[in-house]
């Protein structure tokens, strides 16, 4: 490009400290990030046809409805991985709150193809480590902490990209299961971003208390229908999404 | 994600790195060289998935990855073929999206290979089958070493001339079903010269699969891609 003369002055270069990594979040966050995500509606498929899921207000409903729940579990498990906790005994902690075999071996499957990736994007002696341990692949939230580590985030950044991921999947996966207006599906994703908020802080909250009183201190909290409907659908012969 | 990104030519000995395996092995040996092969529905992707087999199975270790849209059918048809053990073939499901599987995001590709060659040993060939898609999907370099486009002659001879990523940059294009060209009115002649003006010297093969060793051109590029990689240092 031809040089041109121009009035807009940058100031001087940056210090050496520079402001909260903010930046990487956004990579880690975003849909395109490849780690697999694509392939796997969040339990949405599921309720689609069971007609639980129709239109927008009722995906808002099954979105609110899995953030507080698998959601919040998944941003502490995340945040409790960020801040440094065991990861072994965040992914048993993971277990236990994970009573559909299927949701089990998809979050290891996740967590594994989330490992792979960012291993080739954030390399760290941690992440090398995690997969060692874990050559099968950990809960996905107990990765996601792990890279948000790697990456030079912090427990709060693992926290909200945890819940977000619990609901831009499924939002995501409407579009195409309902052909849903995807002006509509990003509508739903704004109106529940303060409860993403609340989420996450709630998520860090308890993860702040790991330290003390171990892994106990994370939230159980359960959404029996998505776990049955993630057991339906694994079952199914003729499927679009992998969960 | 349903993303369509321009798609830019390949070269020929495209290795992957970043998120997949190094094509050097710790003991020294090559991986398993990976072809992709991708197209259209319909056009004829897993039964050239089954003759290649059929005709390489007794001279190298391979396996298959299949991406099916929306259900196990290509990797069953393979089973049911009996044209490899159950173990070496491994189904990715795709999400409703088979190219992103094969381009944007590669991981679950990735680990199907990688859990293919933990439990069958080191492999010599892996075949990626894609879902089938349209015209524009191509395979990531960093999930093959090598793609082959397969379209067919009922899908309509103007297909070659319309061009598109995959019929242009694949290194291999393969003109399925020859056997039905006089009943659908398909220019065989046509298909050939437009296809070889399209991609600037890149190898083409018509073939029939209905023909006594149909497969036997495309697996005689595939053994020569091979030995290439082998001898690649």
């Amino acid at each position: 490009m031809a040089a041109t003369t121009s009035a807009y002055d940058p100031g001087p270069p940056p210090g050496p400290v520079p402001a909260a990594p903010r930046a990487a979040l956004l990579v880690l966050a975003d849909g395109r990030f490849p780690a697999g995500g694509h392939a796997h509606s969040g339990g949405v498929e599921e309720a689609v046809a069971a007609r639980r899921v129709v239109d927008g207000a009722t995906l808002e409903a099954f979105c609110r409805g899995r953030l507080h729940t698998a959601g919040l579990v998944a941003a502490a498990l995340a945040a409790a991985a960020a801040l440094g906790t065991d990861p072994v005994a965040l992914d048993r902690a993971a277990d236990a709150r994970t009573p559909s075999p299927a949701l089990r071996a998809t979050a290891r499957r996740l967590g594994r193809q989330l490992l792979r990736t960012a291993r080739a994007t954030w390399p760290h002696p941690e992440l090398d480590a995690l997969a060692s341990a874990f050559p099968r692949g950990a809960h996905q939230p107990v990765v996601l902490g792990a890279v948000v580590r790697a990456a030079g985030l912090d427990g709060a950044d693992a926290a909200h990209c945890a819940a977000y991921e619990s609901v831009s999947g499924p939002a995501s996966a409407a579009v195409r299961l309902l052909g849903l207006d995807p002006c509509d599906a990003t509508r739903v994703l704004a109106a529940v971003a303060p409860a993403v908020d609340r989420t996450g802080a709630e998520a860090v909250r308890a993860a702040l208390r790991v330290p003390e009183s171990g892994t106990g201190a994370l939230p159980a909290a359960s959404a029996p229908l998505l776990e049955i409907g993630a057991e339906a659908h694994a079952g199914w012969p003729v499927r679009l999404f992998a969960s | 994600m349903h993303l369509h990104h321009d798609t830019e030519p390949h070269g020929h000995h495209g290795a992957a790195s970043g998120g997949g395996h190094p094509p050097v092995r710790p003991d020294g040996t090559r991986r398993a060289l990976r072809v992709g092969l991708g197209g259209p529905v319909g056009s004829g992707k897993t039964a050239t998935v089954a003759a290649l087999c059929g005709a390489l199975r007794d001279e190298l270790s391979l396996a298959v990855v299949t991406n099916d849209i929306y259900t196990r059918e290509d990797a069953e048809f393979l089973l049911r073929e009996g044209v490899l053990a159950p173990e070496r073939i491994s189904a990715v499901e795709t999400g409703a999206c088979p190219h992103t599987a094969i381009r944007d995001d590669i991981s679950a590709n990735l680990e199907a290979v990688e859990d293919l060659e933990d439990a069958n040993g080191p492999l010599d060939l892996v075949l990626v089958e894609s879902g089938g898609d349209n015209l524009t999907a191509t395979f990531s370099r960093g999930l093959v070493d090598a793609q082959i486009f397969v379209i067919d002659v009922a899908g309509g001879d103007d297909v070659p001339r319309k061009g598109g990523p995959g019929i242009t940059t694949a290194d291999l294009l393969v003109v399925n079903k020859t056997d039905l060209a006089p009943y659908v009115g398909a220019d065989l002649a046509r298909m050939a010269a437009d296809a070889r003006l399209r991609r600037g010297g890149l190898p083409v093969v018509l073939q029939s699969l209905r023909a006594p060793d149909g497969v036997r051109e495309v697996a005689a590029w595939v053994g020569a891609r091979r030995a290439a990689w082998v001898a690649h240092p």
